[in-house]
């Protein structure tokens, strides 16, 4: 297991530096010169910054020297300073942001996998029933679904006309005045609409690809052997299927964490959520470049950190990964 | 293959949706009298009437006009976007699968790097570089989604190297490229043809998103995604514009995502009787 | 039918099962008939698609709804038809008093569970036993079927056993309930040559000390001839052939046995040519009116294209379905 996961993580290495490669092209690849394209589209940079930058860039080098000297600035955390009217260092501005994203996201998956598990094992032990039909028609029209869309209907319904639920930001103005049970009561009440909305189109996708793995183990031989032996269908199907049911599900759940991650963007931005996703749309619309770089070089990591925990998790539901 | 996939009700509806859309986008001004970009004062957040079956916006927009005109821009970004991704994704393939060694390798943990970044983060990030126009949106979403069809077509020719008879053809003089592009190529066209009606979809969601965040097809060219954007300033006044360009791209999105399962279904024998 | 008054232990009669399929409704049992007496071995064999398996999951009611599902007859356990006991009480049956192996040891057993866990598991539930005496338990019928350091295979996973090893467990999961009857479908076919000696001689010694009868069912002839005490030849969804091992392979009667025969070699024939049988099974859900092997029939008769035989008995236990055999008390080939 230990020796897996050095594998792994030497596995990194390269792709971090694939990553740290790609996101390096991506701002040598913008029309003239970094700088200048920062320093004048971007009114509230200063010469003072101007300069800085050439020297945080070392522009004079060549393009290889270059990516090496910001490689090494980042490898030591320094992702440079915003360009915005703070000034803060880019890093500082992330790490503020980051939890309220990883929290949110955490939190997504959670209620996602709680939902989708059951109705995959629901509507697979039931193929064909009216309660399977009705999911695969809930999962296409929920695949198809625009999360903002649905967001946006939610708010309209839930916060204008009905006025049951906040729709911005994580707590009212007046939550530092509240009781403690009061201040959780209203934590949770900003968090209904953005998570339920994140869980509702999330669904889909998971509780689908439940449904098909876990067909495709119920037909397995060790199924029959199960049931052979006299077992109860609930026996059997959470007994014997489930595990190997979830395996594939782990894999897909590693590989939907880029999306995930992606689509803070627009959850944040609309329910106005100080996370990494809304930080990095106004560092966009002000084209804030060092903080453009730092997330997305952050989300890239993310990603991989989120694989190697599917990976995990896969080796602690599959014993014929272990003792390798 | 046409009759089978007749067969499947669910792909036809797809089909169905898919064409009414195109025909919508084609003749768009032709099945409106007005201009989507007229204003009209007098006529301003009017509700769905008999001369505005959508209702009007904001400024006194015709709103069915605009979302017909908003036809256009989704299907020029979901195919152009597909076109360019399915262009970069079978040539990086082909070539991956064809040189083997270095270049594959290389290309693969390229490919590998790419898959890792969030999309919609890479997307944003060049889009602060560029100006938001449909030309570079569709730039954008192509040059990020090529991977899955590039490791497609490269595991085809890759496997088609392998066998026996392209040592043959080599011994015959025949040009392996000849052969790739002969054989190689014709087989992974299903799959990448399906990868490619699924991508519209996604292309469209993404731009609407795009478009949503006013980082998109800015106004006043109309697009569905920021018909939206209208709608969320305007959420409790004017319903219909939330409602009605929402619907359009969920339906779109279905249409495009039915056809392509549907397709899938037919081409892969593995995957049927799900 | 059988002319017996005794009960057996295990009697099937007029069994159909179907499956809906995309070109219709295709019966893989077609109206079996036959018994299995406590204690003894029975072969049940034919070509590869005749129903063998289907017959057996049948027994158990293990076919799989709703495409499959048995349609007719009746299967009798010590008395009991079991197609009318709720399922709550079928369960009981499975595992307890029919137990079953499989043919594929490879993918018979959960590959995330130990495999002692799947021994215990069963004598858990038959046996009422707590969790730490159905482990020792388990561990004592590893042990019973020859499983070497069986303590410690009982904590290993499927994967790392080798397809022998597998089968043994499947073995031991059969038995640990103490069964009156153990179909055993093609247990040694994915099985090495050296293994399958062995994993049969186990079979048949435990079966002989536990005192269980035996359904084996199998396409290797030489296995027929050397554990079973009767045989039951299968065709297109039916038995066709029944009778003592060594009467029906000295003296087979329907010409469809005769040619099964004919196409293996064996010792005492190995001079002559090996004969097939000419032709293909008929699809199941097209079969030809009449006797569904008079295509392929080398004695068949005008008769044979209306009459469709039924299983007719000929004395000495022996039964045949064919007309022609069956109108001169069974026919001298
Ligand atoms: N789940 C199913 N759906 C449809 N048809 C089935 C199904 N299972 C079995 N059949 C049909 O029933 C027939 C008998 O199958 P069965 O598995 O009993 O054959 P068998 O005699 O055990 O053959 P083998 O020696 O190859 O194991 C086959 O022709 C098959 O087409
Ligand atoms: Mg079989």
């Amino acid at each position: 297991m230990l020796s897996y996961l050095a594998k792994r993580l030497a596995g990194f290495v390269p792709l971090l530096l694939g990553i740290s490669f790609v996101s390096f092209l991506v701002m040598a690849m913008a029309p003239g010169t970094p700088v200048d394209l920062m320093t004048d589209l971007n009114p509230k940079a200063s010469p003072e910054a101007r300069e800085r930058l050439e020297k945080f860039y070392g522009l004079d080098q060549p393009l290889y020297v270059q990516y090496g000297l910001w490689l090494g600035r980042i490898v030591k955390g320094d992702l440079g300073t915003s360009f915005s009217r703070d000034r803060r260092p880019v890093l500082d501005k992330i790490t503020e942001a980051l939890p309220i994203t990883l929290f949110l996201n955490v939190l997504d998956l959670t209620l996602i996998l709680g939902l989708a598990i059951p109705i995959g094992i629901y509507s697979a032990s039931r193929q064909y029933s009216l309660v399977d039909r009705a999911t695969t028609v809930f999962v296409f029209v929920g695949f198809a679904m625009p999360s903002f869309w649905v967001a946006l209907l939610a708010m309209m319904l839930f916060g204008e006309q009905l006025g049951w639920l906040p729709i911005s930001g994580l707590r009212s103005l007046d939550y530092d005045s509240m009781s403690l049970l009061g201040q959780i009561g209203d934590r949770i009440r900003h968090l209904i609409l953005p998570v339920g909305i994140a869980a509702l189109t999330g669904l889909a996708g998971l509780s689908r690809y439940m449904r098909s793995s876990m067909l495709e183990v119920l037909r397995q031989d060790y199924i029959q052997t199960a049931r052979a032996k006299g077992l109860s269908e609930r026996v059997v199907v959470y007994r014997h299927a489930l595990r190997n049911a979830l395996l594939p599900v782990v894999t897909i759940l590693g590989l939907s964490i880029p999306g995930l991650i992606g689509g803070s963007v627009i959850a944040e931005t609309i329910f106005a959520i100080p996370g990494m996703g809304r930080l990095f749309y106004t560092s966009v619309l002000m084209r804030d470049y060092p903080v453009v770089m730092g997330i997305t070089l952050i989300g890239a990591v993310l990603t991989l950190f989120g694989n190697l925990l599917a990976d995990l998790m896969y080796v602690a539901v599959d014993p014929r990964l272990r003792n390798r | 293959m046409g009759r089978r996939l007749l067969r499947n009700p669910l792909a036809v509806a797809g089909g169905l949706i898919v064409l009414v859309l195109f025909v919508a986008a084609v003749l768009a001004p032709w099945l409106t009298p007005y201009d989507p970009s007229d204003f009209d004062a007098a006529h301003v957040l009017e509700g769905p009437c008999a001369l505005h079956l959508l209702g009007t916006d904001g400024l006194g927009r015709d709103v069915l006009s605009r979302m017909l005109f908003g036809a256009r821009v989704s299907l020029m970004v979901g195919f152009v976007s597909v076109g360019i991704s399915s262009l970069v994704g079978v040539t990086l393939g082909a070539v991956a699968g064809y040189f083997r060694g270095v270049v594959d390798t290389v290309l693969m943990r390229f490919v590998d790097v790419m898959l890792t970044f969030p999309t919609f983060f890479l997307i944003l990030a060049v889009i602060a570089y560029l100006d938001a126009s449909i030309w570079n949106i569709m730039l954008v979403i192509g040059l990020t989604s090529w991977m899955g069809v590039c490791r497609l077509v490269r595991a085809e020719v890759l496997s088609l190297r392998e066998r026996d008879f392209m040592v043959a053809a080599e011994a015959l003089g025949m040009k392996p490229s000849r052969v790739i592009m002969r054989h190689a190529l014709p087989n992974a066209m299903a799959p990448v043809f399906v990868a490619g009606i699924l991508g519209v979809a996604g292309a469209i969601l993404v731009e609407s998103a795009l478009s949503f965040l006013g980082i998109g097809v800015q106004p006043p060219q109309p697009s569905w995604g920021n018909i939206l954007t209208e709608g969320k300033s305007t959420l409790g006044v004017a319903w219909w514009l939330s409602v009605c360009p929402g619907l359009a791209i969920l339906i779109t999105v279905l249409g495009y995502n039915l056809l392509g399962e549907g397709l899938r279904d037919i081409l892969d024998p593995r995957l049927r009787s799900r | 039918m059988t002319g017996s008054d005794t009960t057996h232990l295990l009697d099937v009669r007029g069994l159909v099962t179907a499956f809906d399929t995309s070109d219709g409704v295709v019966r893989a049992v077609d109206g079996v008939d036959f018994h299995v007496a406590e204690g003894e071995t029975v072969a049940l064999v034919g070509e590869s698609g005749c129903g063998k398996s289907v017959t057996a999951l049948s027994i158990l009611r293990l076919v799989q709804a709703p495409a499959g599902r048995i349609v007719a007859g009746r299967i009798e356990l010590g008395g009991t038809n079991l197609l009318e006991l709720p399922e709550v009480e079928m369960r009981k049956v499975r595992g307890a008093k029919i137990a079953m192996i499989f043919q594929e040891p490879m993918t018979s057993l959960n590959p995330v569970l130990t495999v002692g866990y799947q021994i215990a598991e069963a004598v858990r539930l038959h046996r009422g036993l707590s969790r730490s005496d159905a482990w020792k338990e388990a561990v004592r019928v590893l042990e019973l079927v020859e499983m070497p350091d069986a303590a410690e295979r009982a904590a290993s996973y499927p994967h790392q056993l080798s397809g022998g090893m597998r089968q043994r467990v499947m073995i031991a999961m059969a038995l640990s309930c103490d069964p009156r009857l153990l179909i055993a479908d093609e247990p040694t076919t994915a099985l090495d040559v050296t293994i399958q000696a062995q994993i049969l001689e186990l079979l048949d010694s435990l079966r002989a000390r536990l005192g269980m009868a035996l359904l084996l069912i199998t396409h290797d002839l030489g296995v027929v001839a050397e554990r079973a005490e009767r045989v039951l030849v299968m065709y297109a969804g039916r038995v066709i052939e029944e009778g003592p091992v060594d009467a029906v392979f000295a003296d087979p009667h329907h010409p469809y046995t005769r040619g099964l025969l004919r196409s293996v070699p064996r010792l005492g024939r190995e001079r002559g040519p090996l004969a097939t049988i000419p032709g293909v099974v008929p699809k199941l859900n097209a079969l030809p009116k009449g006797c569904r092997f008079r295509d392929r029939c080398d004695a068949a008769v005008a008769e044979c294209a209306s009459v469709d035989p039924a299983l007719a008995p000929l004395g000495q236990g022996r039964r045949v379905a064919c007309i022609v055999a069956a109108a001169h008390g069974g026919l001298r080939w």
